[in-house]
């Protein structure tokens, strides 16, 4: 039997482009997504405030997991039959991440003090002025340090995206693992795979935090 | 015909109430085209409120107003319309801080009047100069003092050339020397004819530049008069609240 080498190290990196893609895949599409439910959730429309929570609630109460089986499984009974796992996977981290996006955001939307509004709102701009032109600029500054940070989050929850087939970089570690059975260097090298691609995003995170608050308000 | 003409500001029998907290009862004034109207009273006496249900920042429970033609107290009232003739300043500037001064003054009149980049950038230097700030035009609200930053409000506020501007206790975050250079702008501007309403502090302010004082004690019009009217009160709430004003 073959030991861990690097033909698996290889193997590993090119399962870890396709976390990164994943990721991506599931920040742009939990970010468009969550952007629409965050403006939904501080609507002046009773109704549609009342929808955006219920979304946000039902999504945040779902484990990832089932969230994932739910839209692989969900799909093929819907009559689409075999779907391209990078597309369950895409499409359920989507949802997840725009669960979780669009509650932070919310919260720098409110966060941006109510006398703004009431400034922008006697110069006679309309609600969508006073939003675009006003509140999102003031509230991006607050957003951008817990977004980056967010996701870390997305990239590590990707791993789940095995559940459907989708070879990511802990499924590579499985499949690794099953031909040569050395289970922890195999998770030690997919663990480092991880650190290295978090690290330097909890490390952005943490600067742009810091160089948001200090300069202007 | 001046006595027919109808007044730009014109509240009857006002009532607003938070919750239990009764703040208007039943509070009539008027200000006439030109006039200078001063709002004074101590703290809780509703002033500031009744100046934020003049521009429908709130709504009232009962009675009328009228500004400009417009119905306040009507359901209806269309608030976009109301503010392109209402300005107002408010105490803490609420000047919007990623914005510069000039993009500060040149949103409303790009956004609500369409006017074109040039056209704004134009205005803003023309209200600029009006309060003494054309050369902060490229400067952020943060890297102003207070009293720039307050006139800054008011020029901003000035460039949607409003028929009624409202002051809310504009000098009180200000010290002695930032408040005299706003209230220079204030003059200036009530000078030249502008229908001006403000809640203020500034006795001796009120005294020389309003047209009218309207003494506002327990959500109530206890006196009005005019600038006069503070060297002479007639009600001993209003004698008290002088005596310790000064």
């Amino acid at each position: 039997m073959q030991s861990f080498g690097l033909i698996h190290v290889e193997f590993l990196a090119w399962a870890a482009l396709w976390t990164v893609g994943l990721s991506l895949i599931a920040f742009v599409g939990g970010g468009l997504l969550g952007f629409v439910v965050a403006l939904a959730r501080v609507s002046g429309s009773l109704a549609v405030r009342a929808a955006a929570i219920v979304y946000i609630q039902v999504v945040q109460g779902t484990p990832l997991l089932i969230l994932l089986f739910l839209i692989y499984f969900g799909v093929a009974v819907a009559g689409f039959s075999g779907v391209p796992a990078i597309l369950a996977a895409g499409a359920g981290l989507t949802v997840y991440s725009s669960g979780f996006l669009a509650e932070i955001w919310r919260g720098c939307i409110q966060s941006v003090p109510k006398t703004q509004w009431e400034a922008a709102e006697c110069l006679a701009l309309t609600r969508w002025q006073r939003m675009t032109r006003v509140i999102l600029p003031q509230a991006l500054r607050m957003a951008t340090a817990p977004t980056v940070g967010f996701l870390v989050q997305i990239v590590k929850n990707t791993s789940l995206a095995s559940v459907v087939g989708f070879v990511e970089l802990s499924q590579a570690g499985k499949l690794i693992n099953n031909s040569i059975f050395e289970p922890f260097t195999i998770f030690v090298t997919v663990a480092l795979f991880y650190f290295a691609l978090c690290f330097p995003l909890s490390t952005w995170s943490r600067s742009l935090e810091r160089k948001l608050n200090v300069s202007r308000r | 015909m001046s006595s027919t003409l109808s007044p730009v500001v014109s509240l009857s029998n006002v009532h607003k109430s938070f919750g239990a907290l009764k703040v208007l009862d039943g509070v009539s004034f008027d200000v006439g085209v030109g006039e200078v109207a001063a709002i004074i009273g101590q703290s809780g006496s509703g002033k500031s409120t009744a100046l934020r249900c003049i521009n429908a920042l709130e709504t009232i429970q009962q009675g009328t107003i009228h500004v400009c033609g417009h119905a306040i107290h009507d359901p209806a009232l269309d608030r976009r319309t109301l503010r392109r003739d209402v300005g107002i300043v408010f105490q803490s500037y609420n000047l919007f801080p990623h914005l510069t001064v000039e993009q500060n003054i040149m949103l409303a009149p790009t956004c609500v009047k369409a006017l074109s980049k040039a056209e704004a950038r134009d205005l803003a230097r023309e209200v600029l100069s009006h309060v003494g700030l054309e050369a902060k035009a490229d400067q952020y609200p943060e890297q102003l003092s207070g009293g720039q930053q307050q006139r800054v409000a008011i020029a901003r506020s000035l460039a949607m050339r409003p028929k009624l501007m409202l002051f809310d206790e504009v000098t009180s975050a200000l010290d002695p020397q930032l408040t005299g250079e706003v209230l220079k702008v204030m003059e200036t501007l009530a000078r030249e004819g502008m229908t001006m309403i403000l809640v203020t502090h500034e006795m001796a302010f009120a005294r020389k530049v309003a047209s009218k004082v309207v003494y506002m004690h327990q959500g109530r019009v206890w006196e009005t008069g005019t600038g006069a009217m503070l060297d002479d009160p007639q009600t001993p709430e209003l004698r008290a609240f002088i005596g310790n004003g000064l």
